[in-house]
């Protein structure tokens, strides 16, 4: 019965961190599947996310608003404004001048933005940890008397609603909106959609768009479930979720989905079973496996190298 | 169209607006256990306007000025020259590397102790860059992890010498060699991998060799790192003021001299500078050798160069074998130089400023790397307030480069024949 309760607090607290990867491993997804490259900026952009989230927080509560749904709900439309701005910037400026030419090229690039924004942030905030207030509080309890408690705090099903529901969002749209099927048109054969009439240039937009908002949202929610923020913070999540885009196969949404889920759940019976300093290691260890032994990850489609 | 400009223009500044106004413009502050938010200066939040109103400008009359741009006489004077003959380009480039090595001999008997001491971490930077330049310019593998293998060597003259008192000379080698095959253990199954997948399973092994070392308490001190690391010797004898080791001498006294705390900084110096040279020829040699014709012809293209018969893993394994080999030398040298080595050293950024020097020399072009890395060094040293900024202009000026200018700043020169032009 212990160890039952044990396991489950652990299986919660992956599939809550997991699921949250899963939504930074969609930016990476979409945007690997549409025009072929790795942005390695993404992780950035979910940091200054969490640092925006944080500033609109810090502000209104000097404003002395105090309903805590209204907060989140302008804190999440802050973040997600400025980093879909920044996603936008970064496209225009570090991406598009280079598609189309030697992968590494645009690889560099990305890795040259990565390393601006980290300090961009780094001089504007400062590099010291700024605490996260924990706005939700609370939880429900399993388990009875003096044992092991298994604990759901509101956070982790805050986090696990707001990914749901924001997955849910994002199926409807790439599945129904006409931008969704111009996205799926474009990321089949860009050059056939741009033939049938669609601004490529501005699907490919909108992907990174999309992505960095819904980084922008796993920001906020894993800010406050961490409790503090740093502007390192954003590179390993990154890695953590490329991971997850690559497990679950990169380019396909339910792909990373799941696969943020699997990276999770490894990674919290890593540190709840083993050590919690080897969890890193084990999700590098992960992606190094699944890229020498299935690198078209569970869902994903077989890449054809056409000559 | 007009308007459409102005929609744009607007749209830009906008969004030149949201994304610097939040971060720059705010500030959160830490007050004990409390956050708050203070505003920027003035100066700050003048120069987020002033920036969205270039952006503004800038894409309103964006066809104007880009036209303007292109009818401008080209900056640099020799970009409509003739390219120079092969011969007396190559004449040229030994000549220059000839001089450096000269200038780079008489050096430390004319500079300040701690300008030797820091062109010793150049040298330590121009054989990384050097290594790198073999896997990420010439056999076209971008490795992210390349500081795994320069902590490799590292740490393993740290250990021998920790727990078998192995010296300098020999510890050399074993490093090297040590880096090497690490590089050879990793590179066999992953050098199958597409060229952006092997940068993340790259970037995912230095990170993991990082962790490593740093929860490894027993063996490597953890995050304490190694101290006590012994310096080089010259023939057995010792450049400190007392003899460390029962049979040694001391340089001072053998030679009759005043002990002078210069002279192991010289040594060390010296060391450094013949083994970047040896790594320059090295590289030098093997990039005019079949399999450096090998490397390029992979990067230029694969199957092309595959149903020529090349044989893809030997081809890219003896690239980033070789590659690690270097790395280790440098790591080496560079835990002798500092005498204390912690897994601090051995982080992404690390790689990324390698990488950095690398990207900006021009991939490929051994002069390039050099004159890069010895411009990545010096410059945050100069100007101290430089250095805080370092990596931001790093950042931008990868993209920029990529953008611009991917060939590097001295891009690589390759041996050809030009026919001439018909009249």
């Amino acid at each position: 019965m212990q160890d039952l309760l044990y396991f489950f607090q652990q299986l919660i607290n992956g599939l809550t961190i997991g699921s949250a990867y899963a939504l930074i491993a969609i930016g990476y997804t979409m945007v690997y599947g549409i025009i072929g490259m790795i942005n390695f900026a993404h992780g950035e952009i979910y940091m200054i996310g969490a640092y925006t989230a944080l500033i609109t927080i810090t502000g209104l509560a000097t404003l002395g608003v105090a309903w805590l749904p209204l907060v989140l709900i302008i804190a999440l439309i802050c973040a997600m404004i400025v980093s879909s701005s920044m996603g936008w910037a970064v496209e225009r400026i570090a991406y598009r001048p280079v598609r189309g030419r030697h992968r590494l090229i645009p690889l560099i690039s990305a890795i040259g933005m990565s390393i601006f924004l980290q300090n961009y942030v780094h001089l504007a905030q400062g590099s010291r940890n700024i605490g996260f207030p924990a706005l939700i509080e609370g939880g429900f309890q399993f388990g009875s008397g003096d044992a092991f408690q298994t604990s759901i705090s509101y956070m982790q099903i805050t986090i696990f609603v707001t990914t749901l529901i924001c997955m849910t969002l994002l199926s409807l749209f790439i599945s129904r909106s006409r931008t969704g099927r111009a996205c799926r048109a474009v990321s089949q054969d860009i050059g056939m959609a741009s033939l049938l009439g669609i601004d490529t240039n501005r699907i490919i937009a909108a992907t990174f768009v999309i992505g960095a908002a819904l980084a922008a949202v796993a920001g906020l929610l894993l800010g406050m479930y961490y409790g503090s923020i740093d502007p390192l913070f954003g590179f390993i999540a990154g890695l953590k979720a490329f991971t997850a885009a690559v497990l679950g196969g990169i380019g396909s949404i339910p792909g990373a989905m799941l696969g943020g889920l699997i990276l999770g759940v490894s990674e919290s019976m890593t540190s709840g079973y083993l050590s919690g300093e080897y969890k890193d290691v084990v999700s590098f260890g992960l992606l190094i496996l699944i890229l020498l032994f299935k690198p078209t990850g569970l869902l994903g489609k077989p890449e054809v190298e056409k000559i | 169209m007009a308007t459409q400009n102005l929609r744009h223009a607007l749209f830009c500044a906008v969004v030149t607006l949201v994304i610097s106004y939040p971060i720059l413009g705010l500030n959160l502050e830490a007050r004990g256990t409390n956050v708050v938010l203070t505003g920027a200066n003035t100066t700050t939040v003048i120069s987020v306007l002033l920036a969205a109103v270039a952006v503004f400008l800038f894409q309103l009359f964006r066809d104007r000025i880009m036209g303007t741009l292109g009818k401008l006489p080209p900056i640099s004077p020799f970009a409509n020259r003739e390219p120079m003959p092969q011969a007396k380009w190559e004449r040229l480039k030994s000549a220059f590397l000839t001089l450096l090595i000269i200038a780079g001999l008489i050096w430390p008997f004319v500079a300040s102790r701690g300008a030797v001491d820091l062109s010793t971490l150049v040298l330590i930077y121009i054989m990384l860059a050097l290594g790198l330049n073999v896997v990420v310019g010439l056999a076209g593998l971008l490795d992210l992890g390349y500081v795994a293998f320069y902590a490799v060597g590292a740490y393993t003259f740290a250990l021998l010498s920790q727990y078998f008192g192995v010296s300098f000379w020999l510890a050399l080698p074993i490093g090297a060699l040590l880096a090497a095959t690490f590089g050879f253990l990793l590179g066999f199954p992953v050098l199958r991998l597409r060229g952006d997948y092997l940068a993340i399973v790259t970037l995912g092994f230095g990170e993991i060799i990082r962790i490593l070392l740093n929860n490894w308490t027993q063996l490597t001190g953890g995050p304490n790192g190694i101290g006590g690391i012994p310096d080089p010797t010259l023939f057995g004898m010792e450049f400190g003021r007392r003899v460390r080791e029962e049979g040694n001498t001391s340089f001072h006294e053998t030679f009759g001299i005043a002990y002078s705390s210069e002279h192991k900084v010289i040594f060390l110096y010296l060391i450094a500078l013949v083994l970047a040279v040896i790594t320059a020829l090295v590289i030098r040699r093997l990039m005019r050798m079949p399999v450096g014709r090998a490397w390029e012809a992979l990067r230029e293209d694969e199957i092309a160069a595959r149903s020529l018969g090349l044989s893809r893993t030997a081809v890219k394994l003896s690239a980033f074998t070789i590659g690690a080999f270097f790395a280790g030398f440098a790591g080496t040298v560079f835990a002798s130089k500092q005498g204390f080595i912690s897994p601090e050293s051995f982080v992404f950024l690390e790689s990324a400023i390698i990488l950095a020097i690398v990207v900006l020399g021009g991939m490929g072009s051994q002069i390039g790397v050099i004159l890069a890395a010895i411009a990545v060094t010096i410059l945050p040293e100069l100007a101290r307030e430089f250095s805080e900024y370092r990596m931001l202009i790093f950042g931008a000026a990868m993209v920029l480069m990529m953008v611009w200018r991917p060939q590097g700043l001295m891009p690589m020169r390759r041996t050809h024949i030009e026919l001439k032009k018909q009249e």
